[in-house]
């Protein structure tokens, strides 16, 4: 068990190193002159001088890959080009925003799949589990930026229930401490007995959540159903209907249980995905993640910001997908054999 | 006297498109994609008028306005004929992105199955390496480096595909490649080549087309999500995530430049997608229930 984990480790750190050499090479290999491209038209040629001293852009390429090499490992990612902060400052700041919202938008789609797909697989082949699947396939074939909006145009414009975006009513004033919304928001509840902060987090998560959630709920609730249909084919799932367990024990007690395996698979590479589809929910909802930051950092041409990003998230997504393997060959010894 | 019935066994191909006529899903689907093809090859033909011409003072009409079946945007352009050229950049996208990504993907992984050793581990490597970065945000990276243009979208869409085909071909090339008739072919002298892309991978491709199908839809999708950040298509063209990105400010006043570009996007996609679920089934038994 443990030489496999560390083999499995060991072959992360080639993968992440590929990450980092692809993404410093973004820049040298991008046409045209980085620092202009950053700075735009405008800069004057001293402010273009300062950048490319800044940026190390001026030294001979190996250099500046090695001298980039050491910095991340030191996880030093640069200043952003906008704000003048620290990358890894910024993204600091903002990833529990993202986290928290990938968090609900996983707790929705999870809650949600395991059940459509478990009563599909039950009410097999009946009006319900067609309806169901048909559902699972407009969820994945949506283009969720576009649901965002939609949703929007419902509840926010023309049901005026929910808010259009944000994380918090902005007139509210809330002490945050770990920066979780919900979170600090229920340390108010605690502390104040005030659960107009609560209500307002909880308010701004619904449509975000909703939207981010869609693909992965899709996914889940196409994989529960085939999982739960293979394992109640198996003959102790037989036996026990013959023995006169009830049907609610069984599907839950039996073969539930025995079908969660590639749905929680599923459910972690879901999460994975989630937090680069948050560049999409994030901007459509002004939520002031890492994805929105992402967005602004690319159209704003922060080539430090965008490099530090998607190195955090690429490396957040293989780690996530390298706990899945783990956890899958915890439970399933087949696996490490192979 | 002598009338033999001569019964014919239906070819493999002809098997397979009668499993599929019988499959409803992918009729379903492959009505759609026809449809959306047709209008495709048709737009300047059927488009009742010119996607680019504006109309200043018939800004926004709501649909089944007259001469505006579907209304029109915020330049007073007519919505139907957008969406119309837009199914035809849409099918372009599909079959350029999927094209560069199967193209790419079949050779890389039919010659790292075959050959093996170091090649085989080397680019097996860089397959890893482009699967750490999630895929939208590989995409990203890619356009970030060409420039932002509907081309290169396709391009960052067909690369960031690549290692699916390669994969799934490798692992298809390494069970057959031991198989008797590659044995057989390759004492009676065939060379590597021949084997490989002649005799092997002919036998490798029902997966492939399966992803291939799968794979257009997907494209259609993430090319609206890089237009949509401004990363794909540039305006004016009709492409239809651009549409969606600039009626963002129309959602509290006309709900349709908004949805249909959306509702375009979805059926298109649904429909790749139930073919190839349709296709899946079909030519995987197991996966039949």
């Amino acid at each position: 068990m443990l030489s496999y984990i560390l083999k499995r480790i060991g072959l992360l750190i080639p993968t992440l190193l590929g990450v980092i050499t692809l993404v410093f090479f973004m820049i040298s290999l991008s046409p045209g002159d980085p620092a202009r491209v950053m700075l735009g038209e405008r800069a004057s040629a001293e402010q273009l001088e300062k950048l490319r001293e800044d940026l190390g852009l001026d030294r001979p390429l190996h250099q500046q890959y090695f001298s980039y090499l050491s910095r991340i490992v030191r996880l030093d990612f640069g200043k952003s080009i906008t704000t003048g902060r620290p990358v890894i400052e910024e993204i600091g700041q903002l990833f529990p925003a993202t986290m928290e919202l990938a968090f609900f938008a996983m707790l929705l789609a999870s809650g949600l799949g395991i059940i459509i797909g478990v009563v599909s697989a039950t009410k097999r082949n009946t009006p319900l589990d067609y309806a169901s699947m048909i559902g699972a396939l407009f969820g994945v074939s949506m283009p969720v930026f576009w649901l965002g909006l939609v949703l929007i145009m419902i509840f926010s414009v023309g049901l005026d229930l929910l808010p259009t975006g944000g994380r918090m009513n902005i007139r509210l004033y809330m002490e945050t401490f770990t920066n979780f919304y919900i979170i600090d928001a229920l340390i108010a509840l605690f502390r104040k007995g005030d659960i107009t902060y609560l209500g307002s987090a909880l308010k701004h998560l619904i449509l975000p959540a909703a939207a981010l959630g869609t693909i992965p709920l899709a996914i889940i609730a196409r994989t529960t159903r085939s999982s739960m249909l293979e394992v109640l084919k198996q003959d102790y799932i037989k036996t026990a209907r013959a023995a006169g367990i009830p049907e609610g024990k069984i599907i839950f007690r039996y073969a539930l249980k025995n079908a969660l395996l590639p749905i929680i698979t599923v459910i972690g590479i879901q999460f994975g995905l989630l937090l680069s589809g948050a560049i999409l929910t994030e901007t459509i909802f002004a939520w002031p993640g890492i994805g929105k930051w992402i967005y602004h950092s690319i159209s704003a041409r922060d080539y430090p910001a965008v490099q530090g990003g998607i190195i955090i998230i690429s490396t957040v997504f293989v780690v996530i997908n390298l706990l899945v393997d783990i956890l899958y060959s915890v439970v399933n010894p087949r696996v490490r054999l192979s | 006297m002598n009338d033999t019935l001569i019964v014919k066994d239906p070819t493999p191909f002809q098997e397979i498109l009668h499993e599929l006529s019988k499959n409803k899903a992918a009729v379903a689907g492959l009505i759609i994609i026809a449809l959306f093809l047709l209008i495709g090859i048709l737009a300047p033909l059927i488009a009742p008028k010119d996607p680019f011409a504006q109309e200043i003072s018939l800004r926004k009409l709501p649909p089944f306005s007259p001469g505006y079946i579907l209304g029109s945007d915020d330049l007073g352009r007519d919505m139907l004929s957008r969406l119309m050229y837009g199914a035809r950049i849409s099918m372009i996208i599909g079959v350029i992105s999927v094209g560069i990504a199967m193209g790419s993907g079949l050779l890389i992984g039919v010659t790292a199955g075959y050959i093996g050793g170091w090649y085989d581990r080397i680019v097996m490597r860089l397959i890893d390496i482009m699967l750490a970065f999630p895929y939208i945000l590989l995409t990203i990276v890619i356009v970030a480096v060409l420039g932002p243009s509907l081309f290169n979208a396709m391009v960052a869409i067909g690369v960031s595909q690549i290692p699916r085909y390669a994969r799934l071909v490798r692992a298809s090339v390494l069970a057959e490649k031991e198989a008797d008739y590659v044995t057989a072919e390759r004492s009676l002298g065939a060379s590597p080549l021949s084997l490989m892309f002649l005799s092997i991978l002919p036998n490798c491709l029902a997966p492939v087309s399966v992803q291939a199908t799968l794979g257009v839809g997907e494209a259609i999708l993430s090319s609206a999500a890089l237009s949509f950040l401004g990363l794909g298509a540039q305006p004016p063209t009709p492409e239809w995530g651009l549409m969606i990105a600039s009626s963002r400010e129309f959602i509290t006043n006309a709900w349709w430049i908004v949805t249909f570009p959306g509702l375009a996007t979805l059926l298109a996609v649904l429909g790749f997608n139930l073919f190839g679920d349709g296709l899946r089934d079909v030519l995987d038994p197991k996966l039949r229930e």
